[in-house]
């Protein structure tokens, strides 16, 4: 019988059984932030242990960094309190840190990728529950909470429970103006904001093999938006090719030792999976989220449901509950309602390729009157290439503010916040109430193009409508 | 570290109604500019309980019936969302020291395990009866007894789950791992050396 890839990375890292029937499981690479770390080094200090395998932890700043002042100390002083107490826990520990005067810093998700950090068939732990973002690369990566940052400072290991894996196969071709964030909301759509629980998602089938690693990052960062801590794709030439050349990556003779070490780890054909899903790509429409959580997107064609549609009681109460946190009406159609903001940008949708595709469509167009549009570069890398292609102008000619890089208003820790009960088309990964910094502010996700369309045009729209996609033969 | 062993968890009950209630809603993001868990119970559920100028919303939370109250009762999918430690912090820190839901996302459950925070599972009709007898008796003294897989409540009892390795723990005081992760450190240099990615 064949394995997994999640089976195989397991076996790799698990070092012993716990007495509580838990793995002691290795963590070989483990990634930092300022917001959940800090209380972690304090109760290290409080233990007096030390950092076991300093040359395995990578910190940057993100949550908390403003995009529109560069010049320290920032108006915040607890965001610089933040960002000076990272400084200070890796000088003292000997962890490598990017920080802002690098010219690496970013969003920890975009920051392991592109230096080379991220790599196949290892097992990456962070703070954050969007972690799962490297498992685009076929490691096994996961969110922790912060006594687990303090375990893995300390031990390099966590206590963990294995995981069942659910293969999600999307075969076929896209429809144009359908993008790698439609197939993660339809995913979730279908299967639930808990229908993960307890499984890793291994994404798979001729929709995944033919998507950029961008592509497959956008999809496994929200896999723990369905619940599933985990989300994997197993790693091929596309990832192989990505990962040549970069900073941390394996150089001369190290380089193909390391590809074949990694084509190891991926799923065996034969290996049989715990659950098994199908999805035809050709069904997914631009996927928008009406409600308050995740799970609750349309395509843009839909009307929003109404309570009735709902099959159970709990269900008609959540559907009730988010129509009236939303303001909207049961059975009236997504398009056309009225934006306030649009936001480009966060570990689901920072990064370069989602700058260019927007940069192609807008070209020519202004932002509505009355919409604040932002876009934030997801690390200093991508802002340096974005700028050296010249998007930046692209997006400030349309009215578009182009800022630094950071989570931003993902969930607005830093300065940028919605305003009251304002409305945001956002390429960000969670539309809980509250989230983007307004206790009463209101969230809709969808693909980074379909928050152009939505700024240009100051209402929900389809992207394909506005752009013209057919006749640009996407 | 060894702890106090927790095979039950007795106390006054208040219900917070919803399914998906996710972390931003147990602590809002912009109360985790902070460098340590002091001070958070002060902001659980803030938004919840306050209108934006600050007063107090009509809700359970607020309501003076339910102040004694250490065990929380809500929905399914308790605590999805973000990985924040925050969040059973803040719980454990506003004096509570249970949660009974239909379900638990995943990383939260294992965060607030950490933290000897129990977080059992009941159905939704048990749950439902717990919460009208809250409702009606608020000062109705409810038991979790994990060795019995047991909610008591005014005399009656309905069935509860926890996982096993998390129930093994809490009972055994071991919840918090971080001893047993450390006396297995040659182990783990011996796992660490067969992978090239390890080296320094």
């Amino acid at each position: 019988m064949g394995k997994s890839l999640f089976e195989k990375v397991w076996d790799a890292h698990a070092v012993r059984q716990l007495v509580n029937g838990q793995t002691q499981l290795l963590i070989g690479t483990h990634l930092i932030h300022e917001v959940t770390s800090p209380q972690a080094f304090g109760m290290l200090r409080d233990r007096d242990l030390k950092v076991q395998y300093p040359h395995r932890t990578f910190a940057t700043v993100d949550h908390i960094v403003p995009t529109n002042e560069s010049v320290e100390p920032y108006s915040d002083p607890l965001a610089q309190g933040m960002i000076e107490e990272l400084r200070k826990n890796c000088a003292n520990n000997n962890v490598t840190f990017f920080d802002t005067n690098t010219g690496r810093q970013g969003v920890v998700h975009i920051v392991g990728p592109e230096q080379g950090i991220t790599q196949p068939g290892t097992t990456i732990a962070c703070g954050d529950s969007h972690t799962a973002t490297h498992g685009a690369f076929g490691a096994i990566a996961f969110g922790i909470g912060t006594s687990q940052v303090r375990d893995v400072l300390a031990t390099q290991t966590i206590a963990l429970n294995k995981l069942k894996v659910r293969r999600i196969n999307v075969d076929g071709t896209l429809p144009p103006g359908v993008y790698a964030k439609d197939v993660i909301l339809h995913i979730i759509r279908l299967l639930g904001t808990q229908g993960g629980t307890g499984y890793a998602y291994e994404y798979a089938g001729t929709t995944f093999d033919k998507f950029t690693m961008e592509e497959r990052m956008t999809v496994c960062n929200m896999s723990i938006e369905g619940g599933a801590r985990v989300g994997y794709v197993n790693p091929d030439e596309t990832t192989f090719e990505y990962l040549r050349g970069r900073p941390y990556s394996p150089k001369g003779a190290a380089w193909g030792a390391a590809v074949e070490q990694w084509k190891s780890f991926a799923s065996d054909t034969n290996c049989t999976f715990d659950d098994v899903v199908n999805i035809d790509a050709s069904h997914i429409q631009p996927t928008v989220t009406w409600g308050i959580t995740p799970g609750q997107g349309i395509g843009i064609e839909e009307s929003i449901p109404a309570i009735s549609d709902a099959p159970t009681q709990s269900e008609r109460d959540s559907v009730a509950e988010a129509l009236e946190y939303m303001q909207l009406e049961g059975g009236s159609p997504i398009k056309g309602k009225k934006i306030d903001v649009a936001f480009i940008g966060s570990c689901t949708n920072g990064r370069l390729s989602d700058f260019q595709e927007v940069a192609k469509y807008v070209k020519g167009h202004k932002v509505a009157e009355g919409v604040q549009a932002i876009i934030v570069p997801g690390s200093q890398v991508v802002a340096k290439i974005a700028e050296d292609l010249g998007l930046d102008k692209i997006f400030i000619e349309a009215g578009f503010e182009w800022r630094a890089a950071g989570c931003s208003m993902c969930l607005a820790m830093n300065p940028d916040k919605l305003v009251g009960d304002q409305l945001c088309a956002s390429s960000s990964n969670r539309n809980f109430k509250g989230r983007q910094g307004s206790p009463t502010g209101r969230t809709m996700l969808m693909s980074p193009i379909m928050v152009a369309a939505a700024a240009v045009t100051g209402q929900v729209s389809d992207a394909r409508d506005v752009f013209g996609f057919a006749s640009a033969g996407v | 570290m060894s702890s106090t062993p927790i095979k039950k968890v007795t106390g006054k009950g208040v219900f917070v109604p919803g399914d998906d209630i996710d972390t931003d809603r147990i602590i809002p993001a912009r109360f985790m500019k902070c460098i340590t868990f002091d001070g958070l119970g002060e902001y659980l559920f803030h938004d919840v309980r306050k209108t934006e100028s600050g007063e107090d919303k009509q809700h359970n939370l607020n309501d003076p019936r339910f102040a004694q109250a250490s065990i929380l009762v809500s929905g399914n999918n308790f605590g999805c969302g973000s990985s924040r430690e925050h969040a059973p912090q803040s719980i454990l820190r506003a004096g509570y020291n249970a949660v009974i839901a239909g379900s638990f996302a995943e990383i939260f459950f294992g965060n607030s395990t950490n933290l000897g925070v129990v977080c059992v599972i009941a159905s939704d009709a048990d749950r439902e009866i717990i919460a009208s007898a809250i409702e009606a008796h608020p000062e109705l003294e409810i038991t979790i007894d994990l060795e019995n897989h047991k909610i008591f409540y005014g005399g009656q009892s309905v069935p509860c789950e926890i996982k096993q390795g998390a129930r093994d723990s809490l009972l055994s005081g071991n919840y918090d791992p971080l001893d047993e992760l450390l006396e297995g450190a040659d182990e783990v240099s011996k796992t660490a050396g067969a992978l090239p990615y390890m080296q320094a």
